[in-house]
């Protein structure tokens, strides 16, 4: 059951951008790997490169040196055994939330099968019975809930979460992060979740990397030995985020 | 404070309904006495009543139906080729940049051209019979439908290529269930502008040649001198462009409304 090897495994990764053909060093030697079922959260200033790590995992951006290893291989193009959920749910407006996920779901898979697949993870996200609403009916909660649907109905090995729960309201989000935990006991899938909110680094990850600024670099990788779930109260929890605050009140 | 806001703002609202209503009647009622007392010449301003007599006569008659419905005809022709041509060439210029780089110069020079100005030309090329009527109106409505449907490709949502690109949707799927459905509403933004420029285009249209059309009718009351026909057909094309625009934007609403939920996109 327990899995050793690293999904993710990230090396020296480098990344400049050019403005107006002046170069800007955004991530500068980030090193970082993750286990199978586990998940990671990132935290850190906004503009340190979470956004710009993600996208180069998912080749949106290219990688100016270093390497990235997915499950052994290094990434060239989209790989199927990574999925990506941004801060917006970013559905299709004139599709249905089924219509959405049998979207990505690779024709090669059958029909029946495929209709199985939604049927699941509809399911598994609490949305059955919104099957045929299209995303403007819903609230931003649950489209964000038909995005995660739709990342996990193509399988992936690895989730990558970009301030999946950024733009909902606060009681929403502690909503959410709860059935993010439930969806991953189910499901099992790897997650790297960027968010700007250490309480809920610490809510759901089982090490949190706190990144610095200027350039981008990872400064510390904070365990969160805690059972799930977790309470925002208690003491142990109160600690490791003291801690982390401490990270970068130091700089 | 958000209440008293609120009430102000229904309040606020009521006075311009009533103002929206009450002008417009009063410039009538002002215009009907200023004929009638002789302050305008009822001969180059006829009075709205005589108008209105006018417009009921021709109604009786089957004089104005008659001249309508081939004007109707007209127009839906050379709308349905403008529209379909507008709509082909948009997707080709919004799709492929090359296409884009050759033919938006010549767009460029020939879109601010009036279409009446076209008229001498298109006689030129296609005689006077009811082809070259067609084509004027073609043209004008196509002018609308193209520029809207390249807007609406160009300005896909780029976060939407992104999840496209990320669960490796090829280019074929990409461009035609996420790049052409979400120019639908540009596209039908186009057909509705379309439509009325068709439309408003019929009175160049049938400046060719004509012996039947509500545009004939026209200038054969400019002819006969004729005011109150003339003002009557004027307003006849007005108020049957207002209702074209009203009913295609209803149904672009309703359309939108069903298959999307909303009815305010882009
Ligand atoms: N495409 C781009 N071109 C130029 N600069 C960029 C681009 N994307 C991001 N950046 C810059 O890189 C830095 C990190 O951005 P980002 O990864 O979005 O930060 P975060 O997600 O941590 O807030 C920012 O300073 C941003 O301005
Ligand atoms: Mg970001």
């Amino acid at each position: 059951m327990v899995e050793t090897n690293n999904i993710l495994d990230i090396r020296n990764l480098h990344k400049d951008f050019y403005i107006k053909g002046q170069r800007r060093e955004v991530l500068a030697g980030v090193d970082l790997t993750v286990k199978q079922g586990e998940i990671v959260a990132i935290v850190g200033a906004s503009g340190c490169g979470k956004s710009t790590l993600l996208k180069l995992i998912t080749t949106l951006e290219d990688i100016t040196s270093g390497e990235i290893l997915l499950d052994g291989d290094p990434v060239n193009g989209p790989s199927p055994k990574c999925s990506m959920i941004f801060q917006e749910a970013r559905l299709f407006p004139w599709l249905s939330v089924k219509q959405n996920i049998e979207f990505v779901i690779p024709d090669s898979v059958p029909k029946a099968e495929k209709e199985k697949m939604v049927e699941h993870y509809v399911e598994l996200v609490g949305l059955s019975e919104f099957m045929n609403a299209v995303p403007n009916q819903l609230s931003g909660g649950m489209q964000q809930r038909v995005s995660i649907a739709r990342a996990l109905a193509t399988r992936p090995q690895l989730l990558l979460l970009d301030e999946p729960f950024g733009a909902l309201d606060a009681f929403t989000r502690m909503n959410m992060q709860q059935e993010l935990l439930r969806i991953w006991k189910e499901d099992n899938t790897t997650m790297v979740i960027v968010t700007h909110d250490i309480d809920e680094a610490i809510f759901l990850s089982n090490r949190v990397v706190v990144m610095g600024k200027n350039p981008g670099v990872v400064r510390s990788i904070v365990p969160v030995n805690l059972p799930f779930p977790r309470d925002r109260t208690d003491s142990a929890f109160l600690e490791i985020r003291g801690n982390i605050m401490r990270e970068f009140l130091d700089s | 404070m958000f209440d008293l806001q609120k009430k102000n703002n229904l309040k606020q609202k009521r006075i311009r309904i009533i103002i929206a209503i009450c002008f417009p009647i009063l410039v009538l009622l002002f215009w009907q006495y200023a004929s009638t007392v002789g302050l305008i010449k009822a001969s180059l301003v006829p009075a709205p009543l005589n108008i209105v007599k006018t417009f009921l006569s021709h109604l009786e008659s089957g004089k104005l139906w008659k001249n309508l419905s081939v004007s109707f005809v007209r127009v839906a022709c050379g709308y349905f080729i403008g529209a379909v041509a507008g709509v082909l060439v948009g997707f080709l210029m919004g799709l492929f940049k090359s296409v884009n780089a050759a033919l938006n110069g010549i767009v460029s020079v020939l879109r601010p051209i009036p279409t009446i100005a076209l008229v001498p030309i298109v006689i030129l090329l296609a005689g006077i019979g009811f082809s070259s009527k067609v084509i004027i109106i073609a043209i004008g409505s196509f002018w609308p439908v193209l520029l809207n449907t390249i807007h609406g490709i160009q300005t896909v949502d780029n976060k939407l290529i992104e999840v496209a690109y990320t669960y490796r949707i090829n280019k074929l799927k990409t461009t035609f269930k996420i790049i052409v459905p979400s120019a639908i509403p540009a596209i039908l933004t186009g057909l509705r502008l379309g439509m009325s420029s068709a439309w408003m285009s019929v009175v160049a249209a049938e400046m060719i040649a004509s012996s039947t059309g509500i545009g004939y009718l026209i200038t054969l009351s400019r002819e006969t001198a004729n005011a109150r026909v003339m003002y009557m057909c004027v307003l006849v094309i007005g108020v049957i462009g207002l209702f074209i625009d009203k009913g295609l934007t209803r149904l672009e609403r309703y359309y939108l409304m069903k298959t999307r939920g909303i009815a305010d996109v882009k």
